[in-house]
C-alpha cells in the first residue's frame, strides 16, 4: 500500500513578505560589509541585540545562519570539515556547520541572494551564554579569524525564581558592553534610542506571542513548522519597525483563519506539543508526516523562546536582564516543568514530542527524567524522538516515522 | 482504506522487517492456519509476496479466500497488495496482548531495533520506547558477535549454552564490543563464554530502556533463534520471562488479529 498523501494545508500568504525582510536583511548587511557605512556587531539569537541596534550596528545572528544551513540540507555536507580542525562531532552542530561552511568559503545565502558572496563581516562579536558555552566557543573562533574583539554576557543557568541578584548581575554586565560598543560603533551611548527600540522589541514580542497563540483555537491555523519559519523577523529584526508591521500582518491573517476555522493541519485530530529544536532539514517531510496522520504541532518551547513579556522602555537594562533571565532554557526543570504544564492546558494538548537533539543538549529537556516526571504528574503521553538540529548522521527518518506513527496509534485508541 | 470485502473468513499480517519478512494467516476463530518467515533482502514488496505465497500454501488457501491483510515493520509501506498498514509497535502490542491478556511489558528485539511497550489491562498501549540510533542490543549486534567470531548465527544459542564462566562485556556500542571480543579471545576466554557475555549485553540493554514493570514478554526474531536470551533476562530481573509461541511471528500476528477485529467492527 503506498503511504498516504494528505491534503495539501493552506500556504501562509505573509510568506511573500517574510521572504522580502529576510532579504533585505541580508542585502543590508552585504551592502554595509562592502561599503564599510555601518558597523556590524554579530549577537547570539537572544543576546542584546536591542543594545547593539539602539548604538547604530547592523546585527547578524549566526544561529540563524546555522538553520539555513541546517534548512538547504547543506549542514551535514559542512560539519566534518569542521570537526577536522578539532571541532567535536558532540558539539553544537550550528557551530560546527557555521565554521565548516566559513572554512570551505560557501555560504547558502548565495545560492538564495544573487551578490552576497559571503557572511558579512563582524566590527565585533557580542554573545549570551543564555542558549550554551558553544556561542562562545562559537564566538571566539571567528574573533580570532576577523581579529575582532569579542564580550558578552555570561548568564546563570539552572534558575528557579528568578531573582533581584540575577537580574542586577546580567543587567550590570549589559551595561559593562557599552564602553567597546561605543569605541568600536562611534557612537556614544544614548538611553533614549535604547528606549525606543526596546520599545519597538517589547512590540514586536508581544505580537509574536499573539501569532502563536492563535494556535490554541480549535483547529489551529498555524503549526510549529510554520512556526520555525515565521519566526525569523523575530530573530533577526526584533527592535525594529519593520518586524512589528511584519506581525500586525500575519495575526491579522491568522485571525482571520481562526475566524473561517481553516486549519493549518486539515482535519486536526490529535494536538501536540514539540519540546526541544526543530531538525532543520527535515522539516518539511515531518510537517507532511503529521498532515497525513491528521495531527498538529500546535505549540513549542522552541518558537516561544523569542517571546519577552518582561521588555520595558522604561527600565531597558533591567528589563532586558529579567526578560532573558526567564528565558526558558535557563530555568531549572522545575519551572521548565510547570511552563510546559501551562502551555499542554493553554493549547487543549493531547500529547508530547521530545526532540532528544544530540548536539544541543541545553534545548533538550528529555535526558533527565522530565517525560517521565510529566507523564506520572499529569497524565499526559509522550514520546522521544532521537535527532539533532542541523547533523542529519545523529537522525533516522524510518526511525522516527515508526516512532511517531505508534505515538498517533496509541493516541487513537 | 480498506476492502469490502469483508465476509472472507481468513486474515493476514505481514511483517517486513529489516532482517526477516513474515507472514501470518489467521482464521475467525484467530488460529494461525499458515506462516512463514524468510529473509527481506533488497526486494521488500518482493520477499513480502514470497512469504505471503508461502503461508497461503501451508495454510491450502488462496490469496482469495483472504478477506483483509494488514502490512507492518519497516517494509509496511512497501507492499502494495496490503488492505492498510500499522505500526509494529501496535502489532507487537496486539500479539502479544493475545498470547497475555494482562498488563504486560513487551520487549521485542529485531534485527534493528529494540521496542519496550507498556500495554494495560485492557491492551492498550502506556507507553513505548524505541532504541536510539544505534544497534547495541539488537539482532544486528548478535550478527556482529557472530562473524568476529567466525561462528554461524544458529549456532550461538547452543554454544552459550555450555557457557562455564562469566564473561562480561562492557562496550556500549556494536564497534566498540566487536574490538573487546578480540581483546577477551587475546586473553584466552572461551568462544563459550564470550558468547554468553554477548548475550548478557543484550539483556542489560534491553533493562536500560524503561523500567520493566508487571509480568515481562519477550518478542521476535533474536528469542525466536535464542532461547538462553529469555532465560538471562530473567535472571537480570528476577522474574520469569513469557515467550509466546514462534515470538517472531507476533508482529504479523497482530497485523493478522488487528484486520480481524476490523471486520467485526463492520
Amino acid at each position: 500500500m503506498p503511504e498516504v498523501k494528505a491534503s495539501k494545508p493552506p500556504k501562509i500568504k505573509a510568506a511573500a513578505k517574510m521572504k522580502q525582510i529576510m532579504s533585505d536583511h541580508f542585502y543590508e548587511l552585504d551592502k554595509a560589509m562592502k561599503s564599510k557605512t555601518q558597523k556590524i556587531a554579530w549577537c547570539t539569537s537572544v543576546g542584546p541585540a536591542e543594545l547593539l541596534r539602539s548604538m547604530g550596528f547592523l546585527v547578524y545572528f549566526p544561529e540563524n545562519h546555522g538553520a539555513i544551513l541546517g534548512a538547504t540540507r547543506q549542514a551535514t555536507d559542512f560539519i566534518p570539515i569542521a570537526n577536522s580542525i578539532g571541532y567535536s562531532p558532540e558539539i553544537c552542530s550550528y557551530l560546527t556547520s557555521d565554521v565548516g561552511a566559513y572554512l570551505k568559503k560557501k555560504t547558502p545565502l548565495s545560492q538564495v541572494y544573487p551578490g552576497i558572496e559571503s557572511v558579512p563581516k563582524p566590527d565585533i562579536l557580542v554573545f549570551n551564554t543564555n542558549q550554551c558555552r558553544d556561542v562562545q566557543d562559537w564566538f571566539s573562533f571567528y574573533a580570532r579569524e576577523f581579529k575582532v574583539p569579542i564580550i558578552g554576557i555570561e548568564t546563570h543557568r539552572g534558575v528557579g525564581e528568578v531573582q533581584a541578584a540575577h537580574i542586577k548581575s546580567v543587567a550590570d554586565q549589559m551595561q559593562g558592553l557599552v564602553p567597546k560598543l561605543e569605541e568600536i560603533s562611534g557612537q556614544k551611548f544614548d538611553l533614549g534610542e535604547l528606549k525606543r527600540v526596546v520599545g519597538l522589541s517589547l512590540e514586536c514580542s508581544q505580537l509574536w506571542r499573539k501569532v502563536l497563540e492563535t494556535a490554541s483555537a480549535v483547529p489551529s491555523p498555524i503549526n510549529f513548522f510554520d512556526g520555525t519559519i515565521h519566526m525569523g523577523p523575530a530573530v533577526v529584526m526584533r527592535g525594529t519597525q519593520v518586524a512589528v508591521d511584519y506581525y500586525k500582518e500575519l495575526l491579522a491573517e491568522l485571525e482571520e483563519r481562526v475566524k473561517n476555522k481553516v486549519a493549518a493541519v486539515a482535519g486536526e485530530k490529535h494536538r501536540l506539543y514539540w519540546d526541544g529544536m526543530p531538525i532543520w532539514g527535515k522539516l518539511r517531510p515531518m510537517a507532511e508526516l503529521f498532515n497525513s496522520l491528521n495531527t498538529c504541532v500546535v505549540a513549542s518551547t522552541y518558537c516561544n523562546s523569542w517571546i519577552f513579556d518582561d521588555f520595558d522602555p522604561g527600565d531597558p537594562f533591567n528589563s532586558m536582564a529579567r526578560a532573558y533571565v526567564q528565558l526558558f532554557i535557563v530555568r531549572s526543570d522545575e519551572a521548565k516543568e510547570k511552563y510546559i504544564e501551562d502551555m499542554v492546558k493553554k493549547f487543549k494538548l493531547d500529547g508530547i514530542i521530545f526532540h532528544d537533539c544530540k548536539t544541543c543538549p541545553n534545548n533538550t529537556n528529555a535526558r533527565y527524567g522530565m517525560p517521565q516526571r510529566l507523564q506520572k504528574r499529569f497524565g499526559i503521553p509522550n514520546i522521544v524522538v532521537a535527532g539533532d538540529l542541523n547533523d542529519l548522521r545523529c537522525y533516522s527518518e524510518e526511525q522516527t516515522k515508526t516512532v511517531i506513527e505508534a505515538f498517533v496509534e496509541q493516541l487513537n485508541k | 482504506m480498506m476492502s469490502k470485502n469483508v465476509e472472507k473468513k481468513y486474515f493476514a499480517g505481514i511483517d517486513i522487517g529489516a532482517s526477516a519478512t513474515k507472514a501470518v494467516i489467521i482464521d475467525e476463530a484467530k488460529k494461525i492456519v499458515g506462516s512463514h518467515v524468510c529473509r527481506s533482502g533488497a526486494d521488500l514488496a518482493g520477499s513480502a509476496q514470497a512469504a505471503y505465497d508461502e503461508a497461503l500454501k501451508q495454510a491450502g488457501l488462496k490469496a482469495g479466500d483472504v478477506g483483509l491483510l494488514a502490512a507492518t515493520g519497516f517494509g509496511r509501506n512497501n507492499f502494495p497488495a496490503a488492505h492498510c498498514t500499522i505500526t509494529e509497535i501496535s502489532c507487537h502490542s496486539l500479539g502479544s496482548f493475545h498470547y497475555f491478556p494482562k498488563a504486560i511489558t513487551i520487549i521485542d528485539i529485531g534485527g534493528q531495533d529494540n521496542k519496550l511497550i507498556h500495554v494495560d489491562q485492557n491492551g492498550c498501549i502506556m507507553n513505548f520506547k524505541m532504541n536510539r540510533k544505534c544497534a547495541a542490543g539488537t539482532g544486528a549486534f548478535l550478527e556482529e558477535v557472530a562473524y568476529k567470531m567466525d561462528i554461524p548465527l544458529e549456532k550461538l544459542n547452543g554454544l552459550a549454552r555450555q557457557s562455564t564462566q562469566d564473561v562480561s562485556l562492557g562496550s556500549f556500542c556494536t564497534v566498540f564490543t566487536g574490538t573487546e571480543i578480540l581483546t577477551k579471545i587475546r586473553e584466552g576466554k572461551k568462544k563459550e563464554d564470550i558468547i554468553r557475555g554477548a548475550f548478557c549485553s543484550v539483556a542489560r540493554r534491553i533493562i536500560e530502556m524503561d523500567p520493566l514493570i508487571g509480568a515481562v514478554v519477550l518478542t521476535g526474531g533474536v528469542v525466536a533463534h535464542n532461547n538462553i536470551l529469555a532465560e538471562i533476562l530473567g535472571s537480570v530481573i528476577n522474574k520469569k520471562v513469557l515467550v509466546p509461541p514462534s515470538p517472531q511471528l507476533i508482529g504479523a500476528l497482530g497485523a493478522a488479529l488487528l484486520v480481524s477485529a476490523k471486520k467485526k467492527q463492520k
